[in-house]
């Protein structure tokens, strides 16, 4: 177990270069400059923008641009905004709390509602269920996203007025609770849809029969024998979209008014702040392996037969 | 071999890879008497499913309107009556006439657009579809069949890609181009997309390497790409394939999704992404010029995740 947990931490380092430095790239190749936007509508003075560019190692070559850049943040130093010179850091941890509090609650509704979704699916005591339960899911993955968003936010906060149309508080766990919902819509659909399609594979297994004829309660064998066992995909899914939900919040952090990751990452794009973009997506992958790891480690608790030497 | 052939009639595809390595075996329906295939198998228990015959009818209406949007409409997408602006609600007595849907805020057909807005969605959605299908098919095969070192470096390879949120990675792809046309968009989802299917690829690769049939392939001295293409990939390709309908679905969502962010397409391409995004701005008091294009994205996107679902469902003997 030890050994295989340092095997995978191992794993990690080549990954968590190999998107750095992807990411690093993707975010080089970006037109506009954002030293000379400094300047505004106004001529930028040659000298000073060729001493800002060197001031902040801009004028290297991109791959010691890259190894500055690595070499800064082993020491957590994520480097400096070029507009206004403030710390990257700071802006990350400020928006990161917010995205995460969102994120957590969207994964909550996904694990929660998808699950009850998907086993009553599953399951099949009647078939209207199943199929309502399907066609809805099916509804939440063809409809856009930003459409969803714009439009449970016109019923609930402007029509109906049971929560404010925006986020003005990112603590308020209230006001949260409409972005978190539109944010795990999709991922809800999908827990459900792979629990049901998990259930409905598991249910005509031999050990079923086995647990229905010792006479065992139904919750009983649904929760400790048909979950069990049919959890693993759902459990993937879950674990890897975490860091979907913190990175991917762009479009609900938009319509909400949430300051957060999102937030900081599109304003970043349009200020061609590079830095920015490749720290937010730095510690993204850092959450994204993390979980990917915990992941492998419930196979484990949720199938004993797996293990790890 | 003619003793081979004379196996007794199974439903295992296998049975029909071994039989005569003609890879055209494994995709027709055979008559009676001959083993059928896991294709032909899943064939004839599709013909019969409600779900696949509404979704392939779905899917053929709107590849039809994509090919030939002029068969649909004669009003032009582009030209703008201001006397009709937003005015003119949907007239749902008026079928295929240009007031159909009713008019934008520019005064402009909703029908006329909703029809010529199919294609720039279809062929992204098709493109990157296939680019991501045959990239990393490619790379989930080698990756599952020689195993080892390739599959060491392809499978970090994969995890790189995979580690970049696919939205966000769009983005910084993106905004990067200034004239952002159908191709631009397609190559930017494809290049963060393919990671999905090359996992998935390789894991069918990696359970039907050690097949007997391969072994038996091997035996007789067949070539590397002879076991690849005519053995492995028939017998592990349907997971993708279902796999890669239902992202077909998701891939225009995700056009939409850019236009959005106003990352879409730029200038006056008209997409039904495009659309949506401009009609959120008045879904107050004319929630008509959402709902068209917004329905008509949804439905096409139903229709390719109901197809795949069908095929899951037809391939998979757990689930009949």
């Amino acid at each position: 177990m030890g050994r295989y947990v340092a095997r995978r931490l191992l794993q990690m380092i080549p990954v968590f270069i190999g998107t750095t430095l992807l990411i690093f790239l993707m975010v080089n190749v970006l037109p506009g400059d954002p030293v000379r936007a400094l300047w505004g509508d106004k001529p930028p003075d040659p000298a000073q923008v060729a001493q800002i560019r060197h001031d902040r190692g801009l004028d290297l070559p991109l791959w010691q641009q890259y190894l500055h850049y690595m070499g800064g943040l082993l020491q957590g130093d994520f480097g400096k905004t070029i507009a206004g010179n403030r710390p990257i850091l700071d802006e990350i941890k400020q928006a990161f709390p917010v995205s995460m509090r969102l994120a957590v609650m969207a994964w909550t509704f996904e694990l929660v509602i998808g699950i009850a979704l998907g086993v009553l699916a599953g399951v099949k005591r009647s078939r209207l269920v199943d199929n309502t339960v399907t066609l809805f899911t099916l509804l939440v993955i063809s409809v856009p996203i930003f459409v969803f968003g714009l439009f449970l936010q016109l019923i609930f906060g402007n029509e109906l007025g049971w929560v404010t149309p925006t986020v003005q508080d990112s603590e308020n766990f209230q006001q949260l609770l409409l972005p978190a919902l539109v944010l795990g819509l999709v991922g809800l659909a999908y827990v459900a849809r792979l629990s049901r399609t998990s259930i409905a594979e598991n249910r005509q297994a031999d050990y079923m029969r086995t647990a229905v004829a010792k006479g065992l309660p139904r919750h009983r064998i649904i929760t400790r024998h048909l979950l069990r066992n049919s959890l693993i995909p759902v459990v993937t899914y879950l674990g890897t979209d975490i860091g979907t939900l913190m990175g991917g919040a762009v479009i609900t952090e938009g319509i909400f008014n949430v300051t957060g990751v999102g937030n900081l990452l599109f304003d970043a794009l349009g200020n061609r702040e590079g830095a920015v973009i490749v720290g937010i997506v730095t510690v993204l992958v850092l959450v994204y392996l993390l979980a990917s790891l915990v992941v492998d480690l419930l196979y484990a608790v949720l199938d004993p037969r797996i293990r790890y030497a | 071999m003619p003793d081979l052939t004379k196996t007794p009639a199974t439903d295992e595809a296998h049975a029909v890879a071994i039989a005569d390595a003609d890879a055209k075996a494994v995709d027709t329906v055979e008559a009676a008497g001959k083993p059928r295939s896991l294709w032909g198998d899943a064939w004839r228990d599709l013909r019969r499913r409600p779900l696949f015959i509404v979704s392939a009818l779905l899917i053929f209406v709107v590849l039809l309107v994509a090919a030939f949007p002029g068969m649909f409409t004669s009003a032009d997408p582009r030209s703008g009556d201001l006397t009709n602006h937003f005015l003119q609600k949907p007239n749902f007595g008026h079928v295929f006439q240009p007031d159909w849907f009713g008019y934008d805020r520019q005064g402009r057909s909703i029908y006329a657009r909703v029809v010529y807005g199919a294609r720039n969605s279809i062929v992204v959605g098709f493109g990157v579809t296939i680019l991501v299908t045959v990239f990393g098919g490619l790379v989930g095969m080698l990756a599952g069949y020689f195993g080892g070192f390739i599959d060491s470096l392809l499978s970090r390879l994969t995890d790189v890609f995979f580690g970049i949120p696919f939205l966000l990675g769009a983005m910084v792809v993106l905004n990067a181009f200034t004239e952002r046309n159908v191709w631009v968009i397609t190559g930017a989802l494809a290049f963060l997309g393919w990671t999905q299917i090359a996992r998935v690829m390789r894991g069918a690769v990696i359970t039907t390497r050690h097949a007997d049939y391969v072994m038996a392939a091997k035996a007789l001295g067949a070539g590397t790409k002879r076991i690849l293409f005519r053995h492995i990939l028939p017998n592990a390709i349907a997971p993708v394939i279902v796999i890669a309908t239902i992202a077909l679905g998701t891939y225009i969502v995700a056009e939409s999704t850019l236009s959005f962010l106003g990352l879409g397409f730029g200038g006056d391409a008209l997409s039904w992404g495009g659309d949506i995004s401009d009609a959120l701005a008045d879904i107050r008091n004319n929630p008509h010029t959402l709902f068209f294009p917004a329905g008509m994205l949804s439905i096409t996107v139903l229709a390719f995740i109901m197809m795949g679902d069908a095929v899951r469902e037809a391939l998979d003997p757990k689930l009949r």
